[in-house]
């Protein structure tokens, strides 16, 4: 799915990385647990978070995740800002919460390439 | 890099959860850099991560060394913290003695220890009570 369908599926407003909009997520992670996001995502993932500080960014970054939605309507911080656009992330927010955030990009097809943990 | 080794020192600053991942981040860039294979760069990146995390949250910061050659990356993270009193504890999944601001950045649910070892080939703790703790691990290039 390319970003600009996550965009427009979550109503979101892109903060950082709008000149990529282009890129695809092959599959989504949604958690506010750093240590998670570490231990199960796979490739090309994009990560959906209401956790809102700098280790959220160099967590993905360590994941090779191309983009970030804060969820809940957190805004992030300049310190995100600066590190997302560092990491050429994209960065977007929503207002709907976690689950209905995940709810809505499953429904159009952003399935999860492993749904259970081994 | 045929027979030869890249050697990498980083400090880790004491408590300053904004700097955490800068050691790893750098390692990831150099390896890159090199050329190594992406499942290799991502199990050193996370391993490394969660080892410069936990010593910022537990052990009063310390230092990292790392040494690349073209067939193994080696980690060994030294800290001068409180040593932990039972590895076999310490390795459970789940398993925390982290504080609740720690939690709230998104860290300390007991899956540090046990994330290094699932991305890391060899991994060897060795602590001292009141002096510290030496994590050393490695990641093998073509491990078959």
């Amino acid at each position: 799915m390319k970003l600009s369908q996550v965009k427009e599926i979550l109503n979101a407003e892109v903060v950082v990385g709008e000149e990529y909009l282009d890129r695809e997520v092959k599959s989504a992670f949604g958690s506010d647990l750093m240590s998670d996001v570490l231990a199960f995502v796979k490739d090309d993932a994009l990560l959906l978070t209401g956790l809102v500080n700098a280790q959220v960014v160099r967590t993905a970054e360590m994941m090779d995740m191309k983009a970030i939605v804060f969820v809940r309507g957190k805004k992030p911080t300049e310190e995100i800002y600066d590190l997302a656009k560092e990491y050429s992330m994209v960065i977007m927010t929503t207002d709907y919460t976690l689950y209905p955030s995940c709810g809505k990009l499953y429904m159009a097809g952003l399935v999860p390439n492993e749904e259970r943990v081994d | 890099m045929a027979n030869s080794s890249v050697k990498l020192h980083y400090e880790v600053a004491d408590n300053d959860f904004t700097v955490a991942g800068e050691a790893s981040g750098a390692v990831k860039k150099v390896l890159r850099q090199l050329g190594f294979p992406s499942d290799v760069i991502r199990r050193v990146a996370v391993s490394m991560y969660e080892c410069e995390i936990n010593m910022v949250i537990h052990a009063n910061g310390g230092h990292i060394d790392v040494e690349i050659t073209p067939d193994k990356i080696r980690m060994v993270h030294t800290d001068k913290g409180p040593g932990i009193k039972d590895i076999g504890q310490a390795m459970q999944k789940g398993f925390s003695t982290a504080n609740e601001e720690v939690r709230q950045l998104g860290f300390g649910a007991g899956m540090g220890l046990p994330n290094m070892q699932r991305y890391t080939d060899e991994m060897k703790i060795t602590t001292e009570i009141g002096k510290g703790t030496v994590v050393d691990m490695t990641v093998y290039v073509n491990k078959f």
